[in-house]
C-alpha cells in the first residue's frame, strides 16, 4: 500500500518542487525517490498484505510487477530532461505525469476490486493521453494524442460495461468473491458477456491483433520518448493487469475462450511480424513488433495457474530490451524530423557502443542466446509445450524466425551502411540508461532462476 | 584442470584481443590461439591417462539446467581440429590486413570459443545456447568483412543467419519437449526419455532441421556457395573447416543416441538424400566459374558423403565420418588459403582470369597440387582413409548407394583436376605472380604435413576415437 501512496506522493513533491523554483533537483530526487520505493516494496515481498477492505492486495504477483514498473519508470525519467532540452521549463509536468502514471500502474496490479483496477486503468491512459500529445506545437503529435483518447476512452467504455455486467452477475467487485463465485454455482449468461466486454478492453490496451489499429500511429505520432514509455511500460501493465483478470476468472470461463485467446495471440504475432517487415519507420516497426511481443505474451494465458513466472520472465527481458533500444533510438532521431531507418546508417562507425547496445536489444528481443529474450522464449515455449500447445508452439517459432528478418535490417544500416552525417555528441544519460539495461538484460539471462523463482 | 580451462582460455583471449587495439589485435588472437592448442594437448594428454577433466556445476535450478561439460575421444578429436586449424586460420590472416582488427580477432576468437563450447557441452541447452552464439560472430565477421558487391553479401548472409537460426529454433523446440519428457537436459538423461517412435520421428525432425541447414544436406543447401565466397577467406575456412563439423558431430552425439528408432527407421532415405547431395555438388561443382564457389561445391558434396556415413549406423560409418571431418577440415582450410593467395596477387575469384601460374611459382603449384589430390581422396592423404572407410560402410548397408556415392571421388577428380588445369596450367600469365611468402608456405606445409602423417599413419586417431563411437554405437542399438 505505502507503495502507491508514497509514488502518488513524490509525484505531488515534484510540482511543489517547481513552484520553489527546485527545477533543477526534480530528476535526481525522483530517482532516488523511486529507488528507495524500490527498496521497500521489495522488501515487503513475502507478505501478502490487503489494505483498505480488500482494495489493494499486496501479494507476490503485485510486488514483482510493481518493482519492475518502478525500475522502467526510473530508466524513462532519467531520459527526460534530455529528451525535453527545449521544454525544460515543464520538466516538472513531465516527471510528475510520468510518476501518476506509474500509480495508475501499481494499481493496476495490485487492485483487489475491480472498481480500483479500473480507476489504475483510466488513470494510466489519461496520463499517457497527455503524454502523446505532449509536444502541443507538432501536428503529429496532436493527432496521436487525439487518436488514442477516442479509442482509448471507447476501450474504457467497453471495461465499464464488462465491470458492470460482471458486478451483475456475480454481486461483488471483489476479486475474492469473483474467483469464489465460478467454484460453487453456475453464473449467470451476462457474466460471459461481461468477461468478453473486459477482455475485449484489455486486449486493446495490449494492442492485439484485431484491436491493434491505433498503436502505429500512435507510436509514430508520439514524441519517442512517449514511444518508449507505450512499448515498454504500458504495455507490460495492461499485460500483466489482463493476466491477473484472467487468472481470477479462469475457472468461469469455458474452454472455447482458451481457443479465441488463443486465435487472438497466434493472429497478434503474425500480423505484427509481418507488417513489420514492410516498416522504414523505426517507430512503426517497433509497434508492430510490439504487437507481435504482445501476441508471445497472451500465450501465457494458455496456462494461467503455472506461467505467471514465464510472465514475469518475458515482459522484463521485453521491457528492458526495449528501453535500451529506444535510448539508441532517442539519441539517434534527436533534432530529426523522422526516425526512417537510413537515420542509422553508419553507426556502428559513429558510435559503436551505442550501435553495440542497439544490436544487443534487438538481439534479445529475437531470442539469440545469452540475452534474456532467448531465454524468456524458452521458458513460454516450456510452459506451452507442457500444457499441450504444440502447434500454437510452432508458430511462434515460425514467428520468431521472421522476426529477425525486420530486426537486422537495422543491424544492417548500423554496419553495413555508410553514415550520412557527423556524429553529435551523446548525452551522457543516454548511454547510462542504455548501458544499464541492457547489462540487466544480460544479467537476466545469465541468472533466470531470480525471476522465475520469485513467482513460485 | 578440466575442459572448462580451454574455455576460458578463449573467452579471455577474446576479451584481451578486443581490447588490445587494432595494431597488436592479430599477435594477441595467434597467441592466444596457440595457448589454446597448447591446453587442448594438456588436456589429450590427461585424457589418455584415465583422468576425468569432465565439470559440472548447477545454473539454474528451474528448469534444471546444468553447465556440464564431459570429453570423450569424438569431442577430444574435434577439439583438437578446432585448436589446431584456429591458429593456422590466424596466422594465414596476417597477409591481409582487417579495419578495425581488433573486433575482427575477437570475434574470432570468440566464434572458436563457441565451437568448443558446442562440442564439449553434456547439457542440452547449454549446448544449445553454444550452437546458437557460434552464429553471431560469423554473422559479422562475413558482414563486415566479406568482399563483393555489399548489396548481394548483405542478401546473402542475412539468408545464411535466417536459414540457420530458423533450423535451430526447431532443435530448441526438440529439446524442451525432451526435457518436458525426461526432466533434465543432461544428455545421459535425455537417451533415457521413453519415446514413441511417433514421438521420435517428430524430435528426430526438429534436429534434422538444424543439422542439415548447417551441414548443408539438399535442399537446404542454397544458403552455402554465396557465403563461402562472399565472407572473408578466414570466415570462410572457420564454416567450413570447423563450423559445419559441428553439425556433423550433434548427429553422432545428439541426434542419433536420442531418437535411435527413427534414425533406424528413416536410415534409407536419410542415406540416399545425403548421397543425392554429393552427386549434386559434384555436378555443380563442375560448372562454377569462381574458384571459391567450386571449392564451396566440392565442400557440399564431401560433407554429403560424411552425413551418409553417420547415418548409416555401422561403426565404420561413424569412424570414416569422423576421419573425414578431420581430414576435409584441414583439406579445405588448406584449399581455400590456397585460393586467398591467388587472389591476393591477382584480385580476382574468377578461374577464367587466372592460368599460367605454375610457371611463375612452381612451389606453390606443388602444394596446390597435393592439396587437390588429397580432396579426391588420393591413396596416402588423410582423406583417402577417411573417404575409403565411408564408402565401404555405405556398401554395407546397400552396394547401389555406395556407387553412386563412389562417384564422389572420380566426378571429384573431373573437376578438381579441371580446375587445377585451368587455374595454374597453361602459357605463363601476362600478370606477375609472386611465389609464396615465408609466412603462407609455413602454412601450407603444416596442413599438407597433418594430411599426409596421418594419411599413412592413421592410427593415432583411430584408437582416440573407436571407444567413444562403440560406446555410442551401444547407445543407438539399445532397446
Amino acid at each position: 500500500m505505502y507503495t502507491l501512496i508514497a509514488i502518488a506522493g513524490l509525484g505531488v513533491l515534484c510540482l511543489i518542487a517547481e513552484i520553489f523554483n527546485g527545477r533543477k533537483a526534480i530528476v535526481p530526487i525522483t530517482i532516488v525517490g523511486l529507488l528507495a520505493i524500490l527498496g521497500l516494496t521489495a522488501t515487503g515481498f513475502n507478505a501478502t498484505a490487503a489494505t483498505y477492505n480488500n482494495m489493494i492486495v499486496f501479494d507476490k504477483f503485485a510486488t514483482s510487477f510493481s518493482c519492475l514498473f518502478i525500475l522502467l519508470t526510473v530508466f524513462l525519467i532519467a531520459l527526460t530532461p534530455s529528451f525535453h532540452e527545449k521544454q525544460i521549463q515543464k520538466i516538472s509536468d513531465f516527471v510528475s505525469i510520468k510518476l501518476f502514471l506509474l500509480t495508475g500502474a501499481v494499481a493496476m496490479v495490485a487492485f483487489g476490486n475491480l472498481s480500483m483496477f479500473f480507476l489504475g486503468i483510466e488513470i494510466l491512459s489519461i496520463s499517457l493521453y497527455v503524454l502523446a500529445a505532449s509536444n502541443r506545437l507538432s501536428l503529429k503529435s496532436n493527432e496521436a494524442g487525439m487518436k488514442y483518447f477516442l479509442m482509448g476512452a471507447f476501450a474504457s467504455g467497453f471495461i465499464l460495461f464488462g465491470i458492470a455486467l460482471i458486478y451483475g452477475a456475480i454481486g461483488s467487485f471483489d476479486m475474492a468473491v469473483i474467483q469464489e463465485a465460478g467454484n460453487s454455482a453456475d453464473v449467470e449468461d451476462w457474466f460471459y458477456i461481461g468477461a468478453i466486454l473486459l477482455s475485449i478492453g484489455m486486449l486493446f490496451k495490449i494492442a492485439a491483433v484485431p484491436f491493434h489499429f491505433w498503436a502505429p500511429d500512435v507510436y509514430e505520432g508520439s514524441p519517442a520518448l512517449t514511444t518508449a514509455l507505450m512499448s515498454t511500460l504500458a504495455k507490460v501493465v495492461a499485460m500483466a493487469a489482463f493476466f491477473k483478470l484472467v487468472s481470477a476468472m479462469n475457472v468461469n470461463l469455458p474452454e472455447s475462450s482458451t481457443t479465441a485467446l488463443m486465435i487472438i495471440s497466434i493472429l497478434s504475432m503474425t500480423i505484427g511480424n509481418i507488417m513489420a517487415l514492410r516498416q522504414t519507420n523505426v517507430k512503426r516497426m517497433l509497434a508492430f513488433s510490439g504487437i507481435s511481443h504482445a501476441g508471445f505474451m497472451l500465450m501465457t494465458l494458455m496456462a494461467v495457474s503455472t506461467s505467471a513466472g514465464a510472465l514475469l520472465y518475458y515482459t522484463s527481458a521485453y521491457a528492458l530490451a526495449g528501453i535500451a533500444a529506444f535510448s539508441v533510438v532517442l539519441y539517434v532521431t534527436k533534432d530529426k524530423d523522422n526516425e526512417d531507418i537510413f537515420n542509422f546508417n553508419g553507426l556502428g562507425k559513429t558510435s559503436p557502443l551505442l550501435a553495440g547496445i542497439l544490436t544487443c536489444a534487438l538481439l534479445s528481443m529475437a531470442g539469440i542466446p545469452i540475452f534474456s529474450g532467448f531465454f524468456a522464449k524458452v521458458f513460454l515455449f516450456g510452459q506451452m509445450l507442457g500444457a499441450g500447445h504444440i502447434t500454437l508452439v510452432i508458430i511462434a517459432v515460425i514467428n520468431s524466425i521472421i522476426s529477425v528478418g525486420y530486426y537486422f535490417k537495422l543491424i544492417l544500416a548500423m554496419y553495413t551502411k555508410e553514415a550520412t552525417e557527423e556524429a553529435t555528441p551523446v548525452p551522457f544519460v543516454y548511454h547510462a540508461v542504455a548501458v544499464v539495461s541492457i547489462a540487466l538484460n544480460i544479467a537476466l539471462g545469465l541468472y533466470p532462476s531470480f525471476l522465475l523463482e520469485a513467482m513460485r | 584442470m578440466d575442459i572448462s580451462l580451454l574455455l576460458i582460455i578463449l573467452l579471455v583471449g577474446a576479451i584481451a584481443t578486443f581490447l588490445s587495439g587494432d595494431k597488436w589485435a592479430s599477435k594477441i588472437a595467434f597467441i592466444f590461439s596457440l595457448a589454446a592448442f597448447g591446453a587442448s594437448i594438456y588436456l589429450l594428454d590427461l585424457y589418455n591417462n584415465a583422468q576425468n577433466i569432465g565439470f559440472f556445476r548447477q545454473w539454474i535450478t528451474a528448469p534444471r539446467i546444468s553447465l556440464a561439460f564431459a570429453v570423450d575421444g569424438l569431442s577430444m578429436a574435434l577439439i583438437l581440429l578446432t585448436t589446431s586449424l584456429t591458429p593456422l586460420i590466424i596466422f594465414a590472416s596476417f597477409g591481409n590486413s582487417y579495419a578495425k582488427s581488433k573486433n575482427f580477432y575477437a570475434l574470432v576468437l570468440f566464434m572458436v570459443f563457441a565451437m568448443i563450447g558446442t562440442f564439449v557441452s553434456a547439457d542440452g541447452f547449454v549446448y544449445y545456447i553454444f550452437w546458437e552464439l557460434s552464429l553471431i560472430p560469423i554473422y559479422f565477421i562475413a558482414l563486415i568483412w566479406g568482399n563483393g558487391n555489399p548489396q548481394s553479401r548483405r542478401k546473402a548472409v542475412v539468408k545464411f543467419f535466417i536459414y540457420t537460426f530458423a533450423g535451430s529454433l526447431f532443435m530448441l523446440v526438440s529439446f524442451i519437449y525432451l526435457y518436458l519428457k525426461s526432466g533434465s537436459f543432461l544428455l545421459g538423461d535425455l537417451v533415457k526419455a521413453q519415446l514413441t517412435s511417433q514421438e521420435q520421428f517428430w524430435i528426430f525432425l526438429g534436429f534434422f532441421l538444424a543439422y542439415a541447414i548447417k551441414i548443408p544436406l539438399i535442399p537446404f543447401h542454397t544458403w552455402q556457395a554465396k557465403v563461402y565466397q562472399k565472407a572473408p577467406t578466414v570466415g570462410t575456412m572457420l564454416l567450413s573447416g570447423i563450423m559445419l563439423k559441428m553439425a556433423l558431430y550433434s548427429i553422432i552425439r545428439w541426434q542419433l543416441p536420442i531418437t535411435p528408432k527413427a534414425a533406424k527407421e528413416y536410415m534409407i532415405y536419410l542415406i540416399i538424400l545425403s548421397v543425392a547431395g554429393v552427386i549434386y555438388g559434384s555436378i555443380i561443382a563442375l560448372k562454377q566459374k569462381d574458384l571459391k564457389k567450386l571449392l564451396a561445391y566440392s565442400s557440399l558434396a564431401h560433407v554429403g558423403l560424411i552425413a551418409a556415413g553417420t547415418y548409416t549406423l555401422t561403426l565404420d560409418g561413424l569412424r570414416g565420418a569422423v576421419l573425414q571431418m578431420l581430414a576435409h577440415g584441414f583439406g579445405v582450410v588448406g584449399l581455400f588459403f590456397a585460393a586467398e593467395i591467388i587472389s591476393r596477387r591477382y584480385n580476382t575469384g574468377k578461374i577464367s582470369e587466372m592460368g599460367g601460374i605454375r610457371i611463375q611459382s612452381p612451389k606453390f603449384a606443388s602444394m596446390f597440387m597435393i592439396l587437390v589430390l588429397a580432396s579426391v581422396a588420393l591413396p596416402g592423404t588423410f582423406n583417402f582413409v577417411g573417404e575409403f572407410e565411408l564408402l565401404y560402410s555405405l556398401s554395407q548397408r546397400s552396394v547401389t548407394i555406395a556407387i553412386f556415392g563412389g562417384t564422389t571421388i572420380i566426378l571429384g577428380a573431373f573437376y578438381m583436376l579441371r580446375m587445377f588445369q585451368k587455374v595454374m596450367l597453361g602459357d605463363k600469365n601476362e600478370k606477375l605472380f609472386a611465389d609464396v611468402t615465408a609466412n603462407e608456405g609455413i602454412v601450407m606445409v603444416i596442413i599438407i604435413g597433418v594430411l599426409l602423417f596421418f594419411g599413412l599413419y592413421p592410427k593415432p586417431i583411430v584408437d582416440l576415437i573407436t571407444p567413444s563411437l562403440q560406446d555410442i554405437l551401444l547407445l543407438i542399438n539399445r532397446n
